[in-house]
Order: C-alpha cells, then structure tokens, then sequence
C-alpha cells in the first residue's frame, strides 16, 4: 500500500517540478521515489492487509509483483535516462511513467474488479500518451492512435464483462464471485461476462488472436517506450490475468480453459514463427514479446499452486532480459542509425560490453542454461508435465526451438563484420555502463540460485 | 573434493583470462589446463575403483525442487576426465602457430567448454548433468561462429539447432523421470534409477526414445549425423579438435550413465535399434569418408564410422565391448585430435586440404609424415597402437552380441585402412608439387603437440594394462548397476 502512496507523491511532485523549476532533477527524484517504494514493499512482506473496504489487497502475491514491477521500473528509468534528456516535455513524461506504475500495482492487489479496471485504465491511458511521445514522428503517432482505438474497445469488453458478471453474482468482489460461482447455478449472461472480460485481458497480453495492435505499437513507440510496455505493462497485465481467474473463476475454468489453451498454442506458434521473418531488430522484439505471453499463458493453463512462483520467476527473468535488449537495440540504432538487424553488425568491435550483454539476454530469452530464462521455462516444463500436459510441454519445446533461429541471428550480426560506414564505437555512460552489467549478472544468479524468486510465494 | 576442483577450477579461472592481454592469456590459459591435468592425474593416482566415495559431493541446490549438487566419479567418468584434461592443454598448445584474434575470448571459451565438459562427465543428478550438458554448448557455438570459416553462420546455426533440439527431449525424460520419483521429487542419480526402474515397458521405451536421440546426435549415430561434416569443416581447428576429440565423448557417456542404467527395459526392446543404426553409420561413413576428395571432410567422416563402433558396443551391453567402448572413447580422442591438427598442419602451410592438390609432402617434412603415419596406424588400429586395443575388444564383444553386427562392422577396419592410407599415399608419397615444395618441417610446439599424442598412441598399444584394468571395472561397474535396476 506504500507503495501507492509514494508513487502517487512522486508523479504529483513531477507533474508541479516543471512550474517549481527543479525539473532538472526529476528523473533522479523518481528514481529515489522507486527505492523508496521497493523499500517499503518489501517491508510489508508477510502481512496480508486490506485497504480501501477489502477493494486492494495486499497479500505475498501482491507484495512480491509490486517489488517486481518497482525494481523493473527502477532500472527502467536508470536505462532510458536519454529518452527522458531528449524530451522537452520530460516532467509530463516522468508523470505518466510513474503513473502507470500505480495502475501496475493496482492490477496485482486489487481484490475488487472496479480496482483491476481503474488499475487497467491508468496505465493504458498513461501508455497511449507514451507510445505517442515522439510528436514528429508518424510511426510514434500511429502508433499511439492505433494503441488508443483497439485499447478502448478492449476496455469497452473488459467493462461489459464486469457489468454482466456484477448482474449474476451481485458483486465485485473476487471472493464473493468464486463463492457465488461455486455454489449457484449461474445464468448465460455470467459466461459471456467471463468471456468478454477473458479477450479484454487476452488483448491487454497481445495473445494471438488479439495481437495485431501489439507488433506495430512497439514497433511505432520509441524504444524505451516499448521496452516499458513489453515488461512492467507485460507483468501487470499477466499478474492480474491470473489473479483474477485463479480466485474468481477457477470453478468455471470448463468455460474458459479450452480457449486459453488454443489461443497458448496460437500465441506461441505464431509469435515465434512470424519472428523468424523479422529483419528489423525492433520487430523482431515485439514478436518474441509476443512469444514469450505465449510461455505465460502457460502458467494460467497449468492453474496450480506452481503457476504463481512460475509467473513471478518468468517475468523477472523476462523482464530483466528484455529490459537489457531494448537497452541495446536503443543504442545500437542511435549509432547506426536503423532498427535493422544489420545495424546490430559488428557489435563486438564497436562496443565488446554491449555485445556481452546482449548475448547473455538473448540467451536468457531463448532459455540456455544456466540463465534465468532456462529455468524459468524448466519450471512451466515441469509444472505442466506434472498436471499431464504432455501437448502444451511439447508446443514449447518446439517454440523454443524455433526461437533459437532468430535470437541467433541477431548474435550472429553482432559478431560479423561490421560495414564501413557502421563501425564508430558505441560509448555508454558510465553509470548505465555499471547497471546493464549488473543486471546481466544477475540473470545468471537468477539463473543459478532460482530459489530466490520462485518460492516466494 | 577434487572433483569439485576439477569443475571450478577451469570455471573461475577462464574469468581471469578473460580480462588478460592477448599474449599474457595464451600463457595464462596453458598454465590453467596444465594444473587441471595436474588435479585429474592426482585423482588417477588417488583412484580406488572398489571405493570411489572419496570423490562424491552431495549438497542440495535446489532443495524444494529436489535438484542437487551431486558429484562424483567413477571408472568412466575419470577416463574422459583424463581425456579432457590431456587434451586441452594441447589444444591450447596448438593454438600458438596461428595467429588467433582475440585470444583472451577464445581461451576462455576453452576453458569454460573444458569445465562444463567434465561437469558432465562428474555429475551424479539429472538435472545438474542438463544443465553442463547445455552449458558446453555456448563456448563451442561461439568459437565456431567467431573463428570459424566463411559458411559458419549457417552451420553453427544449424549444428546449435539439432543439437539443442535433442537436449530438449533429453529434458523432457529426465523431467517425467523425475516426477516419477516419489514423494517430494528428486533429481539425484538414484532416484532416477528407481523412477525408472519401476517404469512400465511402454513408458520406458517412450523415454529411451528422449534421451537416446540427444545422445545420438551428439555422437553422433546414423541417422543424426548430418549436422556433423559441415560442423567439423567450418570450425576453426580448435574447434573441431574440442568437438570430436572430446565432446562427443558426452553423447557415449550420456548413453552410459544416462540411459543404460535408467530403462534397462527400453534399452532390452531397443538395443537392436540402435546397434543396427550404429553399424549402418560405420559402413556408410566409411564409404563417404572414401570418396572424399576434402581430407579434413575424411577424418571427419572416419570420426563418425568409428563413434559408430563404439555405440554399437556399448548397446551389446556386452563386457568386452563396453571395455573396448571405454578404452576407444580414449583413443579415438587422441587420434582424431591429432589428425585434425596434421591438417591445420598441412591447411596452414599449402592453404588447401584437397587430398589431389597434394602430394609429395614426406620428401619436403619427413617428421610431419612421420607423426602422420604413427597417428594414421593408430586410426586404422594396427596391433601395437591404441586403436587396435579398443576396436579388438569391440568387435568381439559385438561378435558375442550378434556375429554378422561384427563382421558389417568389422569391414569398416578395411574400409578404414582403404580411405586413410590413401590419403596419406596421396597426400605424403611421390613428387613434391609447386604446392607442397616449399613448406617448412614441424615447428617446436607442433612437435611438442603431435610428439605426446603419438607416445600415448603407441605407449597404450604396446602397454594396455592401467587403461585396461580402469576400463574393466568401469564395464563391471556398469553392467553390474544395469542388473540392479532392471
């Protein structure tokens, strides 16, 4: 719950900088702001304490996503300082991040849907600014306008399966409704609710077939943005799936489950075979984005009491992985100037340190041991084994077989020659230089000591 | 102890070298393998296969999961062991004619391949066994696509990709293995051996089926062998000489300590399989190694004909084959790491490795065809060199299995002898060419390389017994656990 209000004194505090003049140093600011709140979030951690009428609760699972998506959040800011340098508006910009980062927070402790939709909203309306943030550049624009159109109408689906499942059960309470879903017989309309609010939430993932707003948008939003939207927006989104549907409507899983594992299937295939066509270095992230809500929607399918540590270890590998390739995308393009793959050529030569940490992320995405992706996929394999899911453990295995193909080809470019014009060294400041080697190291702990995630809770 | 020693110390110190000046790195590096050959040889001299209790660790790592940190070794273990530990100093070692850019990179790939190799080779949980076994394949995939030759990305691409694509289906049966044990689940050597042991047929034959093929490719066994040509071709010499003198030794001992012993029932319906395809790879490989017209392409199908015998060997399940599996695993590493670097050798002097562009060779270098000639009887396993140990005890052992699997197998001996004296008739015999005429003779440290290979090859011919007596025990040792679990 500290967490909520640090963040809000934060992002109030950036929004009034720009007239109290100190806007130089909000970033910094908001950087403190997100120690203090993971500070403060892990302190909590034990308690389960209900605020605001039982509406958020904040349980282990709520404490530990929050922890998550704040030291997401954290090295976020500390690796996109240049989009917050580049940009006029940065105390508007600094607002919104910080905001969005509530509506995450929200999304992983509500216990009450209205929470979950205002905790939704907030952080799509903040990332429909995001994603338009480069005001002259008309991927930035479309990608913005196209985001905002099929957001809202996700958002339209979400709140009419709330509506139709509030009539049936006579309540917003996640509790209430698995109570009133396990004993009662409950009308049609409840179904279709849970159908409705089921796409809204499988928009808001980009699951396959909901996807198609996902490869443009990233591709469209400046990469910081996109690397926020592809982790803390990700974790968000996928923490409130399961919160949602494990305590809510788990009884009714007949209903929903054989959809969830066409559309897993679907989202993995097709995440990770249009992937292998990519030539840009940007688009071929947001597929293997995509692929990898793919390996999430695993850990719903298997709705055990695996599937939380596996979703929380998942997305901190993930996100750490993620957050370190955009980090180097970002850089490779402002010196090569293109997204293309080729851009990434001769990587070794211009910067040994990137090329080291991009190595280590993208086989941590494409599940090598010993980094954290291996054993955060070991861990979906073998939950899903243990529930007997012998087709779904198979589909991965293959997905992840396929998505060697095109990690590899982005190593490959990044050891090979690099073109005349392309060869200046890429520097990177020294305090970034600091963290992006941490973080990969800490892939590898992960990777080595998973315990220290997975077993939370 | 030592053990865990021979693991981390390679691991740890491969940092170092890492952050060394090119010229301080080779010298580091050497250093490090030498003192890694120091700590196996010390485990030699302290080995007592009655009681190997002395080599175990047991911690847990990841105890809610049931995965351990068990290590140990045992007869098989500490031959290849002591392969990989002979050989990488002189792979190392090797590494110094050439000029090779950005030599604290690839020494420490070596030396991180080295330690996750023998992790391999010690480790005593499923898991931990996946996760070496994985691990070994990075330094290898990037000192193939670094320093590789112009068609590597692809055939890196693709080797990583098959490879891989077995691994996971080895994973596949150690996780359903694994929830087979009881209660709370574990990963540890034993356990996986009960799991498996209480395993009806079928399921078995299921999970023979996952493991077998990750080892076979690795080997690799007809009909997964197609990645392994191209490999061989493209890699820089280091790498081939760490992919077929050590490496693939993995997939040999995967099948021992992974697969024999954990569904003896699935190995009983199957074996004939897999003998079959074994010795299908050994006439057909021989036949392509004879037409080759490429002499590093030759060896690397010679390699593949005689990974062939001995996997045949091993799924006899037959004593004196597994004994001449053991002590050819050893040979055959030294062997085809010293053909390899003959024809880096030769590759470096004359710019080709086309077995008809050369020729002539002997008149101008007669110590290279010398140590040429001592390795090449060793490939074709003339009495008297450590070929003939190892295939002479295989083919009998296969002959007690099923006499007509040995005398298929047994032509490769002839074929063998065909395709290598040829090349080396071709290639060292007759008139010096505008090629070959001018290349200087063996080099300090190409005599200090090929010199100790060429001992061992003759030294293991003549005076088998330690290699024999290790090898024997390890053959019990197995067969006796396989009975036990069956």
């Amino acid at each position: 719950m500290n967490a909520i209000y640090i963040l809000t004194g934060v992002g109030v505090l950036s929004l009034l900088s720009e007239i109290l003049n100190f806007k130089k140093y909000i970033v910094w600011l908001a950087v403190l702001g997100l120690v203090a709140t993971l500070v403060f979030t892990v302190a909590d951690w034990g308690t389960s304490i209900s605020y605001f009428n039982d509406m958020v609760r904040f349980d282990n699972y709520a404490i530990a996503f929050s922890a998550l998506l704040a030291s997401v959040g954290l090295l976020w800011l500390l690796l996109s300082k240049k989009f917050f340098d580049s940009n006029y508006h940065v105390t508007d910009y600094t607002a919104l991040v910080i905001f969005a980062l509530i509506g995450a927070v929200l999304m992983v402790s509500f216990s009450n849907m209205v929470v979950l939709f205002i905790g939704i909203e907030i952080i799509s309306l903040s990332m429909y600014v995001m994603a338009g943030s480069r005001k002259n550049d008309l991927l930035s624009n479309e990608a913005a306008l196209k985001y905002f159109l099929l957001g809202s109408f996700a958002t339209g689906f979400l709140l009419f399966g709330v509506a139709l499942v509030y009539g049936a059960s006579g309540s917003f309470y996640l509790a209430k409704i698995a109570q009133y879903s396990a004993t009662a017989q409950p009308p049609v309309f409840y179904y279709a609710g849970i159908v409705l609010i089921f796409i809204a939430l499988a928009f808001k993932v980009s699951a396959v077939p909901f996807h198609f707003w996902a490869p443009d948008v990233y591709q469209g939003a400046p990469v910081s943005v996109t690397s926020y939207m592809a982790t803390i927006v990700k974790t968000a989104a996928f923490a409130a799936f399961f919160r949602l549907f494990y305590t809510a409507f788990a009884s009714n899983s007949d209903v929903w489950w054989l959809a969830l594992s066409i559309i897993t299937v679907l989202t993995l295939a097709v995440g990770n075979i249009i992937a292998v066509q990519q030539t840009n270095a940007k688009r071929l992230l947001a597929y293997s984005s995509l692929a990898h809500a793919g390996y999430l929607l695993m850990a719903l399918l298997i709705l055990n009491s695996y599937s939380a540590g596996a979703i929380l270890y998942y997305a901190a590998s993930y996100s750490l992985a993620t957050l370190l390739s955009f980090f180097v995308l970002d850089k490779v393009s402002e010196y090569s100037g293109t997204n293309d793959i080729a851009g990434f050529k001769g990587l070794y030569k211009r910067s040994p340190l990137l090329a080291f940490v991009m190595v280590l992320s993208l086989l941590s995405l494409a599940g090598i041991p010993p980094m954290a992706g291996f054993f955060a996929k070991y861990y979906l394999f073998a939950a899903a084994l243990k529930s007997g899911l012998l087709w779904l453990v198979i589909t991965g295995v293959v997905a992840s077989l396929i998505s060697i193909i095109y990690y590899f080809k982005v190593v490959a470019a990044a050891f090979s020659q690099a073109d005349e014009n392309q060869a200046s060294p890429i520097s990177v400041p020294a305090f970034q230089k600091v963290v992006i080697v941490l973080m990969a190291l800490g892939l590898i702990a992960l990777g080595i000591l998973p315990n220290l995630v997975f077993g939370l809770i | 102890m030592l053990t865990a020693i021979l693991i981390f110390l390679p691991l740890l110190a491969s940092v170092l070298v890492l952050a060394l000046k090119p010229a301080q790195a080779r010298v580091a590096a050497l250093i490090i393998a030498l003192a890694e050959l120091a700590v196996s040889l010390v485990a030699f001299a302290q080995f007592n296969p009655a009681d190997t209790s002395a080599f175990s660790i047991a911690t847990p790592w990841i105890e809610q999961l049931g995965i351990n940190f068990n290590i140990g070794l045992d007869g098989t273990g500490l031959v290849l062991v002591l392969l990989a530990t002979i050989l990488t100093p002189l792979i190392i070692l090797s590494s110094y004619t050439g000029n090779i850019e950005r030599p604290a990179l690839f020494y420490f790939l070596i030396l991180v391949m080295q330690a996750s190799m023998i992790g391999v080779f010690v480790a005593e949980d499923g898991f931990l066994f996946y996760i070496f076994w994985e691990m070994a394949l990075i330094p290898i995939y990037f000192i193939c696509l670094l320093w590789g030759g112009a068609e590597r990305v692809r055939v890196t691409l693709k080797f990583f990709i098959y490879t891989l694509a077995g691994s996971l289906f080895m994973l596949l049966g150690l996780i359903y293995l694994y929830l087979q044990t009881p209660g709370e689940h574990s990963f540890s050597m034993q356990a996986l051996y009960e799991a498996g042991k209480n395993l009806d047929a079928v399921s078995q034959s299921w999970v023979f089926w996952a493991l077998f093929v990750a080892f076979a490719i690795k080997m690799p066994v007809f009909p997964f062998h197609t990645w392994q040509p191209d490999t061989y071709f493209e890699a820089p010499a280091q790498g081939t000489m760490l992919l077929s003198g050590i490496m693939l030794k993995m997939g040999v001992f995967g099948v021992i300590r992974w697969l024999l012993p954990v569904v003896p029932q699935g190995v009983e319906q199957w074996s004939y399989v897999a003998v079959i395809l074994s010795v299908i790879g050994v006439v057909y490989a021989s036949f392509l190694a004879i037409i080759q017209k490429d002499i590093k392409r030759l060896v690397a199908y010679s390699s593949i004909a005689h990974v062939g015998l001995i996997s045949a060997g091993i799924f006899t399940q037959n004593s004196a084959a597994v004994q001449g599996a053991v002590i050819q695993m050893f040979s055959h590493g030294i062997i085809v790491f010293g053909l390899f670097y003959i024809v880096e050798i030769i590759q470096t002097r004359t710019g080709t490795t086309k077995i008809d562009e050369l020729g002539g060779i002997r008149s101008v270098a007669p110590k290279l065809a010398t140590l040429f000639m001592v390795i090449m009887f060793g490939s074709v396993a003339l009495p008297f060199t450590s070929g003939f140990v190892g295939e002479f005890l295989l083919l009998n052992g296969i002959f007690q299995y099923q006499p007509w699997a040995s005398a298929v197998a047994g032509v490769s001996v002839i074929l063998g002898a065909i395709y290598m004296l040829n090349a080396y008739r071709k290639s060292m015999s007759g008139e010096a060419n505008t090629l070959t005429q001018s290349i200087t003779d063996l080099t300090t440290v190409e005599k200090a390389v090929l010199i100790p290979l060429c001992l061992m090859v003759v030294v293991i011919g003549i005076y088998p017994a330690p290699l024999l007596d290790l090898s024997q025990t390890a053959a019990q040792n197995l067969l006796q656990i396989v009975e036990l679990y069956k």
